[in-house]
């Protein structure tokens, strides 16, 4: 197969970056997209150019860091798909590719299509975790789980972080993200105690990190390779809702006292 | 090289309540004063940091990924471990340790597996209080599945994604830390060196990826969680950016490299396509519980599986070990499939695959039970191979997974430089010469969660806090040697890309130091390495600059220490002159091509100290005794 590949070049994050072509000769139907970027790139390489810049790492799907805005869509073309599991028989000979970093004001390029999504893990840091210290846990059977309750939090709990749902939502929401992690934990008895604050205080997070609203247009759960439900983003809102109203009564009771 | 193991006195069951007793306690007031340093965000590296953070000590963590949830545990599929006999099945603490011992082929030590059987059971319930969606039967309770070397079902599973979900609590309980100001965390930072001040471990020289800057940081104590060196092999299951570089440094300034040749490669991966192969993946051994594992019996057999009636299929594994059969263990089943493809029986393009066959299991339990077990692996297996699982049989075929050699350690985890701690893959300790199916999970977890918590604070305890002077000449030489030897790559500006001599080492170390290993292949690796080392040195070209986000260079950086790391493993393999698990010596086979160990000579670790650049590095021994185990012949018959 050959191709043409207009790849988006940025040396450093106050560059302003520009669409540069390169022809893709040889390119094998077997090869995954990121082998072919190497194959592009060790051509690069000998001809004393910057290779093109990218996260990867598992090439397996699973571990979040790769991922690229291919002919519009993030990740490509195929459903459910990372861009590490994308594999060139995907596309046809002849065909012309356009690959863009993320973008979204919360992930800021730092260098071709590498962005920094820190501002996820902060996400997490602000509420996304169970509160239970190692060596504090009691017997894992000694609270049975509803398998249903189970297998859903599971769906949630796939999520790999990539931010794809982001890239893919005209508003660059988080809220796929932040409500797969929300319901992932809300939905297990263990995450209980504190799934009011958990939905309060990661909302907030994901506010104060740039990323702007849900406005339903359900872009995020067609982009995400985990395949993961908007329906979750109404299990956030609900549990956030929730923890608003209950808001007011945890202060009133903090201010009677307390245990002591 | 001193290589007390410092194995507690008593007997095996007690040895570890024992020595938690006896172990020195920092004063929890005085925990915040001390600061400890952890390479590496994995199952190892996030639980210790978070662990150690609970405890009150100042925690910096360092991953060379954007964030810690990516680290390579991650992609762990099938399970995890404990002796939990949930099933009523007959398991217990010391049926897991026996397992292990004799999954590992007696190169292990028993006092370490006997621990790490008994801590298994606290994993599972510290997982599940993190809100780890394990499996669960309809009744709430946790299900469990089979793995190989094991006749008990004592494996925890989240589907196909149990290292996900693992990896996902620790790192949850990491961040909740980074949140409260416990841990500072610094992604897209990569090790480049040790600093050793006064004989002790006090610190690391970081390159910032993003900026290219070199920064030193300093502590008490430094821990190392930075996974294994099976991209040694250039094509592995493991993530394209795990190396050994940092464990390589640690060994150029003391640390004594233990086994170096005990590398597993694990049966079942898809086969490689072709010369642009960059990766190989991995399908979980827990598919081999319902595929049944089988080739054609005539060489040359070009018929699509459809076509071959059952009477011209041979299940090599059932027919061979037909206790264990398709699970026998990953050692023994990598050899079998290797063996039936060099007599030309290997099935798809280039003969390089036998095939894992879902019919019967799909015939028995319906295509929805399979769906429900492995869904997520046979979507997988179709996204790369294009063929549907469910009609077909997938393809597999060995790759290198997993490396039991490491950093040389001691029962606390500490390695032959005080205050340098080891975690995880990238020690030696708990696998001897092969690791069994959902053995590395718990390990990580282990060693993170409720080992070197302990320990470490032993080691702080008894040891005088001196800050390190500003601009000490250990710290000013460590970045110094850092910065040259980034210069000195930049400065080559030869022919040839990092990724051509890595792809040239790894066929080099697969063909001759791979699954079948013999003095005359070893001793040729051992004369081409060097030829190759010295080639890379004045022939690479390195892209870029230092000060910028440059991939070409850290990969640049990573190959040079594989090209050092894998004449080791070669020396290493050459001197073992025994078969035992994964190291599999031609010249010492059984008749019937089964591994000949030689205890007399080899039961011992086999630890090297670096002696200098143009030296050969020296060999020490730990010898291994085994009390509660008797040394037998392992047999999956």
């Amino acid at each position: 197969m050959r191709l043409v590949l207009h790849v988006w070049r940025q040396k450093g994050r106050d560059d302003a970056g520009r669409f540069v072509t390169y022809p893709a000769a040889d390119v094998s139907p077997d090869m995954s997209f990121l082998e072919m970027l190497d194959v592009v790139n060790e051509e690069l390489i000998l001809k004393g150019e910057d290779p093109i810049a990218f996260d990867h790492d598992c090439r397996e799907g699973i571990c979040g860091a790769c991922g690229m805005v291919i002919n519009g869509r993030p990740h490509g073309p195929r459903d459910r798909t990372t861009t590490c599991q994308l594999h060139m028989r995907s596309f046809r000979d002849g065909d012309e590719l356009w690959i863009e970093p993320w973008r979204a004001r919360a992930f800021p390029v730092l260098r071709d299509l590498v962005v920094d999504r820190s501002a996820l893990d902060r996400i997490i840091a602000a509420g996304g975790f169970i509160s239970a210290p190692i060596g504090s846990a009691p017997d894992a059977n000694a609270i049975p789980i509803r398998k249903e309750s189970a297998d859903l939090s599971m769906d949630a709990a796939q999520c790999i972080g990539c931010g794809a749902c982001v890239a893919a939502c005209p508003n660059a929401s988080a809220m796929l993200f932040t409500a797969a992690k929300i319901s992932h934990l809300g939905l297990l008895p263990q995450g209980q105690p504190e799934r009011n604050e958990r939905a309060r205080t990661m909302v907030a997070r994901m506010d104060a990190e740039g990323f702007g609203s849900c406005t339903n247009h359900e872009e995020c759960e067609a982009a995400c390779p985990k395949g993961i439900s908007v329906a979750f983003i109404a299990r956030m809102n609900a549990d956030f809702v929730r923890a608003r109203l209950t808001e007011g009564r945890r202060v009133a009771r903090a201010g009677e006292g307390g245990s002591g | 090289m001193n290589l007390d193991a410092k194995i507690p006195s008593g007997p095996l069951v007690e040895k570890w309540s024992r020595h938690q007793f006896e172990l020195k306690l920092v004063n929890p007031a005085n925990k915040r004063k001390y600061s400890v340093i952890m390479v590496g965000s994995g199952l190892a590296g996030a639980g210790g940091a978070a662990s150690l953070a609970e405890l009150g000590y100042e925690v910096k963590c360092f991953c060379y990924q954007d964030s810690p949830r990516r680290a390579h545990s991650i992609a762990a599929q099938g399970g995890i471990n404990a002796a939990k006999n949930y099933h009523n099945d007959g398991d217990s603490v010391f049926r897991l340790f026996y397992d292990t011992v004799k999954g590992g082929d007696f190169r292990s030590r028993e006092a370490n597996v006997h621990r790490l059987a008994e801590v298994s059971v606290n994993i599972i319930d510290q997982c599940a209080a993190l809100g780890v969606p394990f499996a669960r039967e309809y009744g709430g309770l946790l299900d469990n599945r089979s793995f190989g070397g094991a006749q008990v079902s004592r494996t925890f599973y989240a589907r196909g994604q149990t290292g996900q979900q693992l990896l996902l609590g620790a790192y949850q309980a990491l961040e909740r830390q980074i949140g409260l100001g416990k841990v500072q965390m610094f992604p897209r930072h990569e090790m480049q060196e040790l600093v050793v001040v006064d004989g002790r471990a006090r610190g690391i020289v970081v390159r910032d990826l993003v900026s290219g800057e070199i920064e030193t940081h300093l502590a008490d104590a430094v821990c190392l969680a930075t996974g294994g060196y099976g991209n040694v092999f250039y094509l592995s299951t493991n993530a394209k950016g795990c190396n050994t570089t940092a464990i390589w440094r640690a060994y150029r300034q003391g640390a004594g490299f233990a086994n170096p040749c005990f590398t597993q490669i694990h049966p079942t991966c898809i086969p490689v396509t072709g010369e642009h192969q960059s990766k190989l993946t991995l399908m979980s051994e827990s598919l081999r519980n319902d595929g049944r594992i089988w080739v054609p019996k005539r060489a040359g057999d070009t018929r699509s599986p459809a076509e071959i009636p059952e009477d011209e299929r041979d299940y090599y594994l059932e027919r061979k070990y037909p206790s264990y059969g398709n699970l026998a263990p990953r050692d023994i089943s990598s050899r079998a499939a290797k063996q039936v493809c060099d007599e030309g029986r290997g099935v798809g393009p280039g003969g390089q695959g036998v095939y894992l066959d879902f019919a019967e299991a799909i015939g028995r339990l319906g295509e929805d039970a399979i769906r429900e077990k492995y869904g997520n692996l046979f979507e997988m297996y179709e996204r790369i191979t294009a063929e549907d699982p469910y009609q077909v049989p997938m393809r597999i075929y060995p790759a290198s997974h997993y490396t039991m050699g490491g950093l040389w350690v001691d029962y606390n985890l500490m390695s032959t430089i005080p205050g340098l701690f080891v975690l995880g893959e990238a020690n030696f300790s708990d696998h001897g010469a092969n690791r069994l199916g959902a053995s590395a999970l718990m390990q990580g977890l282990a060693d993170g969660y409720f080992i070197l918590p302990y320990t470490i604070g032993d080691y702080l305890a008894s040891t005088p806090r001196t800050p390190v002077p500003e601009g000490h000449a250990a710290v000013r030489a460590a970045e110094a040697s850092v910065r040259e030897r980034t210069a000195r790559l930049l400065a080559i500006q030869g022919k040839r890309t990092p990724t051509s001599f890595y792809r040239e080492l790894g066929r080099l170390l697969w063909e001759d130091c791979g699954m079948e290993r013999n003095r005359a292949g070893l001793e040729r690796a051992l004369g081409r390495i060097p030829e190759l080392r010295d080639e890379f040195w004045h022939d690479v070209t390195v892209t870029g600059e230092a000060g910028e986000l440059n991939q070409s260079l850290e990969l640049a950086g990573r190959v040079a220490d594989f090209l050092e790391l894998g004449e080791l493993l070669c020396r290493d393999a050459l001197t073992r002159e025994e078969s035992c698990g994964g190291h599999f010596r031609e010249e010492y086979q059984t008749e019937d091509g089964e591994a000949k160990r030689n205890d007399e000579r080899f039961c011992h670790v086999a630890v090297w100290e670096y002696a200098g650049d143009d030296r050969t590095p020296l060999r020490h021994e730990e010898p291994l005794s085994y009390d509660a185990v008797h040394l037998a012949t392992r047999s999956y018959k």
